[in-house]
């Protein structure tokens, strides 16, 4: 059992015309074998919080913590993060010219475990997986995410969570993008390696589409930098059919829904 | 890298509009007044503009009518080192480089002994050395250089690799150079693949030498050749290489540089096309060093029609003074419509204090072509490479490595031929090994 913990956290980046503060005051606390889901509008901070909790160097913490099973997080850089369990699926996956998904995989796992995979398991798991997220084997020679579409590029990202096997996934609207069946082949990634018992998930997301596929224990709703409210799955089927119009600067939230009427 | 700029210039779907003055929708009759050839469409023939009067003698990059320089088909070529003048440094085609580390190549007799040359080869490729009056000998190339033409009056003996008519080489030809000392010398070597050939032929560069070399290279029709020339030399060597390659219809030629080593390189390679249907590719990889000077110049002639040329040069720069030169001349001459071809040159600066220098010169004397492009870009480090890998648990040093090897692995996944691949993958990582970043 592991627990990710985020206390307090304010973030800022600069920006051309000064520091802009995005985070606002964020707490969330994260225990093997939950699903949490973090909705809200455009702009209100939810990427910024996963990029902060994988260590990307645009987002400085002004105050607050971050810390997995009480050791800081923040203190780790980006690599070391990883390897203490903490994964990110990027909204955006980079191409890396010229190296091979192959190399890749096995450079990145063997930094993870600390050891070399045995390479017989390893290309038949590689393999097992490239399957069952439905990805052509001939990407295994390809260079990393280069020419994928953007669906190619999220499954890939689920296949290194699959492969990897985090304490912790964060995935940054790995849903935005997909269609029908690439977003039932990702969940279903998803959800695989959550069966296995021992990660938490912080799904990050915009619609509440993918809510369907992969079921929230708890959700949280984000707006302008902080979390204005939360609860069970019951809180996504609203958000579906309201959307986030009632949290609006005005929209007077937190008298009662009536309100917005 | 983060500030990639790239340019794509396509020409060859000239509208209905005559819009540029002389520009007909079949894109002929550029200039009526400096062709003097076509007697047949005068009625037809639009007044001359700007750009249709000066197409035929002045060229987008500058200069003009009676400039030298101003075109890569008005360079001056000859055998005789007499014709070319005096170096000063200031020439377009000399400007980036240290005379004063040339060691005597542009003003010594290159009398040194030449560097040792051994070949292995696949059965029925026949490998000769001969004298300076064989007949195979300027065949294919004339020196676009003072350099090149002081090599050509010095060297003693040559050494000619045939691919006879209709072979498949089943393995790569291996010429091994081993330089042989610090006298200024002067080398020859001479590729022959003969009608409908298949082969590799890989010049492997290695020691201390202080050598001029030519290299020429004829592609019959039909065939397919490969040349990997590799300069793995040691610290202090001084290489000056002009190689030229004329080919023939339907040939395939694949040319590729790959200089690690020596104080001094500088590769000159030029492809002549003679005949239409052929295809060029020419790549380079080079990792320049603290204090390292490594060039490469290469000339593409478009001289006929329907031919295709792709160019890649990617290079590594880490150290102080390390210093790379990547000039790329394209030129499709007025004959040679349904050109297709596209140039591009990246160069990735690991540290402070190194120079990459990159000029992409695209001459276009007609506008019936398929394409024609050029790009160049020179950028730092990615972050956002380094952050993904690095967030998939790959320590900074070992992604950086991981992106650089990437990064020149484009070239090498080029080559095709995998015991070559191989052994350029052993290279780079030996010069990584070697300067650990």
């Amino acid at each position: 059992m592991s627990t990710l913990e985020i206390k307090d956290l304010h973030v800022s980046i600069e920006t051309e015309q000064g520091t802009k503060e995005i985070l606002k005051g964020v707490s969330l606390t994260i225990k093997t074998g939950e699903t949490h889901a973090i909705m809200g509008p455009n702009g209100s901070g939810k990427s910024t919080l996963a990029s902060t909790i994988a260590g990307h160097p645009r987002y400085n913490v002004t105050s607050g913590t971050i810390t997995l099973d009480g050791e800081d997080v923040l203190e780790m850089s980006v690599d070391e993060r990883a390897r203490a369990g903490v994964f990110l699926a990027m909204q955006y996956p980079v191409e890396v010219p010229g190296v091979t998904m192959t190399n890749f995989l096995r450079t990145a796992k063997t930094a993870i475990d600390g050891e070399a995979p045995a390479l017989r398991t390893w290309t038949k798991d590689v393999k097992a997986a490239m399957q069952q997220l439905r990805i052509d084997a001939d990407f295994a020679q390809r260079n990393v995410n280069e020419g994928f579409s953007g669906g190619e590029k999220k499954r890939v990202e689920i296949l290194q969570l699959e492969l990897f096997k985090p304490k912790f996934a964060i995935l940054d609207e790995t849903d935005s993008g997909l269609d029908v069946d690439a977003l039932k082949v990702v969940s279903e990634g998803v959800n695989r390696a959550h069966e296995e018992g021992n990660m938490g998930t912080l799904l990050i997301t915009h619609y509440t589409r993918i809510l369907r596929y992969i079921k929230p224990d708890f959700v949280h709703v984000f707006v302008d930098g902080k979390v204005v409210e939360e609860g069970g799955p019951e809180l996504a089927d609203r958000l579906e059919d309201e959307g986030y119009d009632r949290y609006a600067p005005g929209a007077g939230v937190a008298v009662a829904p009536a309100v917005q009427a | 890298m983060t500030d990639i700029t790239t340019e794509k210039a396509r020409i060859g779907a000239p509208s209905a509009q005559p819009f540029i003055n002389g520009f007909t929708e079949e894109g002929e009759n550029l200039s009526p007044v400096n062709t003097g050839t076509n007697t047949s469409t005068t009625s037809e023939q639009p007044s001359a503009g700007p750009l249709a009067g000066a197409s035929a003698k002045s060229h987008s990059h500058g200069g003009g009518v009676g400039i030298p320089d101003s075109s890569r088909a008005g360079r001056l070529t000859s055998y005789k080192m007499a014709d070319f003048k005096p170096l000063n440094g200031l020439e377009e085609d000399w400007r980036f480089t240290p005379l004063k580390r040339l060691r005597g190549l542009h003003t010594d007799v290159l009398n040194g002994a030449a560097p040792a040359v051994s070949v292995t080869a696949p059965a029925g490729v026949v490998v000769e050395t001969v004298g300076r009056d064989d007949k195979r000998i300027g065949q294919a190339a004339i020196p676009e250089d003072l350099v090149s033409a002081n090599a050509w009056e010095n060297f003693a003996e040559a050494t000619v690799v045939t691919v006879p008519a209709e072979l498949q080489a089943d393995s790569e030809v291996s010429v091994l150079i081993t330089g042989a000392g610090e006298s200024p010398s002067a080398q020859h070597i001479v590729i022959v693949a003969e009608r409908f050939s298949k082969a590799v032929v890989v010049l492997d560069h290695q020691g201390t030498a202080v050598v001029s070399e030519n290299v020429e290279i004829i592609v019959e029709d039909g065939a397919e050749l490969t040349v990997v020339s590799l300069q793995e030399w040691a610290d202090n060597a001084v290489h000056a290489s002009s190689q030229q390659a004329k080919i023939g219809r339907d040939a395939k030629f694949k040319h590729i540089v790959v200089s690690l080593g020596g104080d001094l390189v500088r590769v000159t390679p030029s492809t002549r096309f003679t005949a239409p249907g052929a295809d060029v590719e020419m790549f380079g990889l080079y990792f320049a060093d603290a204090g390292q000077h490594l060039e490469q110049r290469l000339f593409v002639d478009h001289a006929v029609a329907n031919c295709k040329s792709r160019v890649l040069y990617k290079g590594a720069l880490q150290g102080r003074n390390a210093h790379s030169v990547w000039v790329g001349d394209v030129l499709i001459r007025k004959e040679a419509e349904g050109t297709d071809t596209y140039e591009a040159n990246r160069n990735l600066v690991l540290t402070d204090g190194a120079r990459a220098d990159s000029v992409p010169n695209l001459e276009i004397e007609t506008g019936l072509i398929e394409g024609a492009g050029h790009a160049s870009a020179t950028g730092r480090f990615d972050d956002e490479h380094l952050f993904y890998l690095m967030a998939r648990g790959i320590p900074e040093k070992v992604a950086r490595r991981l992106v650089v090897r990437g990064f020149l692995n484009e070239i090498i996944q080029q080559i095709k031929v995998p015991a070559i691949e191989d052994r350029l993958t052993a290279a780079v990582e030996r010069e990584l090994a070697a300067t650990d970043n």
